[in-house]
């Protein structure tokens, strides 16, 4: 019975975890993403599917928790925001080490330290760009509404199970706290052991029975053997860069200016391009909708023939790196974004789209050199 | 009589351990870790539980516990081991699920884990082996080093006015009411060994029975980090460990001794 209800995101993510058959979920408190768990043991689970839910003792506890189920090939989440996600770094490069799946959600706010409560995208470096220690990355999705924290959770738990890889997915306190209406998807069925043994049995530690010993470890003491796990890892990688990047094209078919804008700040975004529309800018919106891997080749692509691009972020400028990255420098980019958790207007973005990109001299000096070739 | 008469599979009264691997051990020689393995291991091959046992590895020296015990392993993060073995009991109540720690990994790093697991009365078993210093990096102070104690991060020795005095978490854990089974023990002879072996498997039964968390700690010693030989390290650990953290059981079946 797929329904509709008017939930908060927070919640609605919760809720799409039970229904995706999630097995167990481990958090820990802070604001604003502890409607996760207050939701999660107020529906009780534990009657409704089995899943298991445990209040941990802080983050550090959570996500080991979170390695521990892992490790036994159970569909694992947990939820924290900034900080507790800041405390999980170390357990979260295990996971990726010892090539476990998981999903771990950040309910972004805005720092760095305690910060603020309220919504930010200034962990964009640390969700995507390692984070934690050593080589790795995150398959990293960005929802931009409330239908989205309900509709990723899934898509997460494939994506970490056929990889074998943990993800993220990075939300923030605007899409957390706010209500919309949802869909949900319908319940699935949790996995029994034995389906569990049959599926994972040939990694997972499920205890030794007709089958040589599991070993799980992120360990590797000669360094040949580290190294290919390393290599390894590194081909999971490139392997979601070909099969499972994700994006979204707004209004780009004949898009002057481009914004690249995730999350929250690509629905401000995408109201701040009709706006301008409204005035004749042909402006457009490409929205990354997984971060890692991120749309190189269509923000390339797009790079030919807009003149130039605004990467908006609520941050002091984070995304906007790999937003140059992938255009190597063919069009101006600019970043805007408001921190300190001040979420700018659409009105804000255009005029910033208006002041750094189409009055930059830069854009205008590049205009000309493109009709000159005209 | 020759003795080729007596060397006869009939009259064997030892061999090794079935559930441990090939492996040679990595452990220094005369050190503690290898007969707490043994113990362990023969306790789950005895009880018939290998297929349903699942180990958590910690970060220490015996970190490698993995290469050397025949049964399904996790190696968790320095100290949380209790954290990991608490989503793999909740999540599969029907197995045996126990954690193999070093002191610095349960009573320093890991506190809080360690605390927490005890508190809520998991259905686990805690193997605890306290040599006293940070075998794995070298001999460093521990949150169990002795007053006055020499190691790589307390050359003058341990002093309490800075440093705090020698933790005793068994003592603290004991006074939890989610914790079944307390008890302290040592391996360095054969009778220490015997008593040591069935702390454990009374830890072990009480996971059977569900009565939730059972935790062993076994003194033990560490040569090259008290940079003593084997056997005086032996002698120095009943004169000056045995003392601070005395031998025997602490909790039974739920209640203080
Ligand atoms: C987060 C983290 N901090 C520090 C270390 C380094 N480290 C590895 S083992 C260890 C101490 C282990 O001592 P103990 O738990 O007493 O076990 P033993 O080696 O003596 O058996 C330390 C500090 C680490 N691996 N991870």
């Amino acid at each position: 019975m797929s329904e509709l209800k008017l939930m908060k995101g927070n919640e609605a993510l919760a809720e799409a975890a039970i229904r995706a058959g999630a097995d167990a979920y481990f958090g820990y408190p802070i604001t604003p993403q502890s409607e996760v768990i207050e939701y999660l043991m107020t529906e009780q689970p534990e009657k409704r599917t089995g899943m298991v839910v445990l209040q941990a003792e802080s983050e550090i506890a959570a996500i080991n928790m979170v390695y521990g189920a892992a490790s036994t090939g159970k569909k694992v989440m947990t939820s924290s925001s900034s900080p507790g996600i800041s405390l999980k770094l170390e357990g979260i490069s295990y996971l990726a080490g010892a090539e476990l799946p998981a999903v771990i959600v950040n309910v972004v706010r805005g720092g760095p330290g305690l910060g603020t409560i309220q919504p930010s995208q200034a962990d964009y470096f640390q969700s995507v760009k390692g984070g934690g220690h050593g080589d790795y990355k995150l398959y990293v999705l960005a929802p931009a509404s409330v239908q989205e924290m309900s509709d990723f959770v899934e898509d997460a738990f494939d994506i970490a199970f056929k990889y074998r890889a943990p993800v993220l997915i990075l939300s923030d306190g605007l899409i957390g706290q706010m209500m919309e209406k949802v869909q949900l998807k319908d319940q699935k069925t949790r996995l029994t052991n034995e389906e569990l043994i049959e599926k994972y049995g040939n990694w997972a530690v499920t205890g030794r029975k007709n089958r040589e010993r599991n070993i799980i470890t992120s360990l590797d003491l000669q360094s040949e053997k580290m190294e290919a796990r390393v290599h390894r890892l590194m081909k999971k990688y490139e392997q979601m860069e070909k099969e499972d990047l994700r994006y979204e094209k707004i209004l780009c078919d004949d898009a002057d200016y481009l914004i690249v804008a995730y999350g929250s700040s690509a629905r401000i975004s995408q109201k701040a391009i009709e706006l301008a529309r409204k005035k004749g800018i042909k402006a457009g919106l490409l929205r990354p909708i997984t971060l890692f891997p991120y749309p190189k080749q269509p923000l390339f692509e797009l790079a030919d023939q807009v003149k130039g691009i605004l990467s908006v972020e609520l941050n002091a400028g984070q995304m906007i790196e790999d937003v140059k990255l992938s255009v190597e420098h063919k069009v101006p980019v600019e970043h805007f974004g408001r921190t300190g958790g001040i979420i700018h207007t659409p009105e804000e973005v255009l005029e910033a789209l208006e002041q750094k990109i189409i009055n930059n001299e830069r854009t205008r000096h590049h205009k000309t050199r493109e009709s000159s070739i005209l | 009589m020759n003795v080729l008469d007596i060397i006869k599979p009939e009259n064997q009264v030892f061999c090794k351990t079935k559930l441990m691997t090939d492996t040679a051990l990595s452990y220094c020689p005369g050190c503690g870790h290898g007969t707490a393995h043994n113990l362990a291991m023969e306790v789950i091959d005895e009880m018939g539980i290998s297929e349903d046992t699942i180990g958590v590895a910690p970060v220490g020296c015996s970190v490698l516990a993995y290469d050397f015990m025949n049964i399904d392993i996790t190696q968790a993060a320095h100290g949380r081991a209790p954290a990991v073995a608490t989503a793999i009991a909740r999540t599969w109540p029907e197995k045996y699920v126990f954690t193999y720690q070093g002191d610095g990994d349960l009573a320093a790093i890991g506190t809080a884990e360690t605390i927490h697991a005890c508190n809520r009365g998991e259905n686990i078993v805690i193997i605890f082996v306290n040599n006293g210093i940070y075998g794995m990096t070298g001999g460093q102070m521990a949150p169990t080093t002795l007053e006055g104690m020499v190691s790589s991060t307390s050359p003058y020795g341990r002093e309490i006015k800075s440093m705090g005095s020698p933790l005793k978490m068994t003592e603290l854990v004991a006074n939890l009411p989610g914790v079944y089974y307390v008890t302290r023990q040592s391996v360095h002879t054969h009778k220490h060994a015997r008593k040591a072996k069935k702390a454990i498997q009374k830890a072990f039964e009480n996971t059977r029975l569900k009565k939730g968390l059972s935790f062993v700690e076994i003194v033990s010693n560490c040569n090259s980090g008290w940079k003593m030989t084997p056997n005086d390290a032996n002698i120095w650990m009943e004169e000056h460990m045995f003392p601070y953290f005395p031998l025997g059981d602490i909790k039974v079946d739920g209640k203080l001794k």
